[in-house]
């Protein structure tokens, strides 16, 4: 990343003296080791914690290496707690999620962009509004929403349309989409009408090859918003076998679980987390800065 | 990030939302194909129209209303109760220990946590090297699963020696700490925007080193030139330059750390009086099945943060139109 062009608080030319170059290179030395320890050393710390045995985990001093390397601590992680299940219910109620807020609030922010329907502007507003009302502050109404939707009565709790439905509610998304939306010339939709192609024939041959980069924005987000909640999953899903990571992790720490265990058990719970961010990081950096700044 | 930035369609003097229509569109369509185009259009809304009214605006509504009814324990309506939900609100001390607890959690984040990620990506856009290295790590916490990082913490405060914190200072012969159980709730809380901070901190550093990549070389240039030193450079320059994305981080880390929630439930369990308010939300509705009790501290919430995020929209829609 580091751009040859542009300069910043230090000049190259007083980089470049040997007495700020020693420095420099110190420095750099000492920031790449902090970051280690603060960073990865938590990680190598749980996870070689996961192999001690149950004596060896709670001995004072504690041992930097295991002596000894009990692989069936992970083993006992994933075949007492149903930690696949757990990883599965996640990725799965993220998967819809994403697929979801892609088909619904890209369809909608298209007829706001696009399509301008009578009032648009007014349901406009009032999706961008709730841009001001954080989903946390209104998980008592959605919950006795999702026990008893009204109107419909039906019981949403240990359904995935519990987690699916509220994540299409985003007026972030709204906002992202159809302001990307808007920078598609009028002229292409124009000609794409004169060829006799329909709203939804625009969509998928114009609209969507040019929004690649902001669906990519909108995806990582749907994603790791799923994986990341903790109150509301709590809430709606109370079923063991239907339950999310966060909230399986809770339940299974309350049962006395050995410590050697339990930190098996959270290794295996980031694992499939930082191997998505290690596939996905550039899209998920990249998409950090979406939301901020240029109307 | 460029591929987002959309704002050159404004730029060649395209339409926009709400701008000049094009010709085409301003000559009256006959009626029938107006009603078409509107049904259409709805026909994309409705979707996502039916999630906001459940999940969003109804919600918002049925907060309030909720706030001055009598629940029953499933959640039923027994009647309006004016302002009672309110009255017991302000004379339960655990409500005003939880106000604390969050103030305290927020002011905390940001005297501690506010200021970092901003030093720090000062001091890493100044390295021409492991950029990325640097950015992987820092972001890192951020990508864990939230109840597994906050166990992962937990368990390195562990009051006993074996707790990771405590054999570092054992080892190097300093006194130990009981942590998230020490009696001095400041600093228990304290203990929690640590692990807030490490665990939050890489988006703010990302998001300050892409607002550094923008300021033009030729400020610093001229600031070395007038003989401005390093500190100077940071306070005449990088400061000024980044006004605004500070001034929005500012209010986007209050509006996150006043609903904290996680670091409450699996730090301290809200012992001690270490709950957050959100924490008293959900023990509120899900202990006790106060749902209408839940419903007035949420609606009290509700108002501080929609002016706290009301200020974020209002200054980025500012900085839109400079």
């Amino acid at each position: 990343m580091a751009d040859s062009q542009t300069r910043t608080l230090i000049s190259r030319a007083q980089l470049s003296r040997p007495l700020a170059r020693r420095i420099y290179w110190t420095a750099l030395v000492v920031t790449i080791v902090v970051f280690a320890v603060f960073f990865l050393f938590p990680l190598y710390w749980v996870a070689s914690s996961g192999l001690k045995s149950a004596a060896e985990v709670e001995q004072i001093p504690q041992t930097l290496i295991p002596h000894t390397w009990e692989w069936g601590n992970y083993a006992t992680a994933w075949s007492n707690y149903d930690l696949g299940r757990l990883i599965f219910n996640t990725a799965y109620y993220a998967f819809g999620a994403l697929v979801l807020q892609l088909i619904f609030d890209v369809a909608a922010a298209y007829a706001l962009s696009k399509l301008r329907p009578v009032l648009g502007n007014a349901v406009l507003f009032l999706m961008l509004g709730t841009l001001m009302i954080p989903a946390t502050v209104l998980v008592i109404p959605n919950y006795l929403t999702a026990v008893n939707v009204p109107l419909l009565h039906w019981s949403l709790i240990n359904s995935p349309l519990a987690i699916w439905l509220p994540s299409v509610a985003n007026g972030f998304n709204i906002f992202l989409l159809k302001r990307f939306f808007d920078s598609i010339p009028e002229e292409l939709m124009a000609a794409a009408a004169i060829d006799g192609a329909g709203p939804l024939r625009a969509l998928r041959s114009i609209v969507l090859p040019m929004s690649r980069p902001i669906l990519a924005v909108v995806s990582i987000f749907a994603m790791v918003a799923v994986w990341k909640d903790v109150l509301w999953p709590l809430l709606v899903i109370t079923d063991t076998s239907k339950m999310t990571i966060n909230v399986g992790l809770l339940n299974l720490t309350g049962d006395g679980i050995p410590m050697n265990v339990e930190m098996a058990s959270l290794t295996v719970a980031a694992i499939p987390t930082i191997i998505f961010f290690l596939i996905f990081q550039r899209n998920i950096m990249s998409g950090l800065t979406a939301g901020s700044l240029k109307g | 990030m460029a591929t987002i930035n959309v704002s050159h369609a404004k730029a060649r003097g395209l339409p926009r939302a709400g701008g000049p229509v094009p010709a085409a569109r301003r000559r009256k369509a006959p009626l029938g194909s107006r009603i078409r185009r509107n049904l259409t259009s709805y026909a994309f809304l409705v979707g996502a129209i039916l999630c906001f009214l459940l999940f969003s605006w109804y919600p918002i509504v049925h907060e309030f209303l909720l706030s001055f009814q009598h629940l029953n324990v499933i959640g039923q309506s027994e009647g309006w109760r004016g302002w009672r939900n309110y009255e017991n609100m302000i004379h339960d001390p655990g409500f005003w220990t939880s106000v604390r607890v969050t103030l305290m959690f927020t002011g905390l984040a940001l005297i501690f946590g506010y200021a970092m990620p901003f030093v720090l990506a000062v001091g890493l856009n100044e390295f021409r090297h492991a950029q990325s290295y640097f950015r992987l790590l820092v972001y890192l916490p951020v990508m864990l699963p939230p109840v597994a990082a906050a166990f992962l913490w937990k368990w390195f405060y562990t009051p006993d020696n074996s707790g990771m914190f405590n054999s570092l200072l054992h080892f190097l012969h300093l006194p130990t700490s009981a942590w998230l159980q020490s009696p001095n709730n400041t600093f228990v809380v304290f203990c929690m925007v640590v692990f807030s901070t490490w665990s939050n901190m890489g988006s703010g550093v990302l998001i300050y080193l892409a607002s550094l990549q923008g300021i033009p070389g030729e400020l610093y240039e001229a600031a070395e030139l007038d003989g401005a030193g390093i500190i100077k450079r940071v306070w005449h320059v990088t400061i000024p330059q980044t006004r605004l994305i500070l001034s929005l981080m500012l209010l986007t880390q209050i509006v996150a750390t006043m609903q904290t929630f996680t670091e409450s439930l699996v730090l301290t369990g809200g012992a001690n009086g270490t709950g957050t308010m959100v924490y008293l939300i959900y023990q509120d509705a899900t202990n006790l099945s106060n749902f209408g009790g839940s419903a007035a501290i949420s609606s009290v919430l509700l108002v501080v943060l929609a002016l706290f995020s009301g200020a974020y929209l209002y200054v980025n829609r500012r900085s839109a139109e400079v």
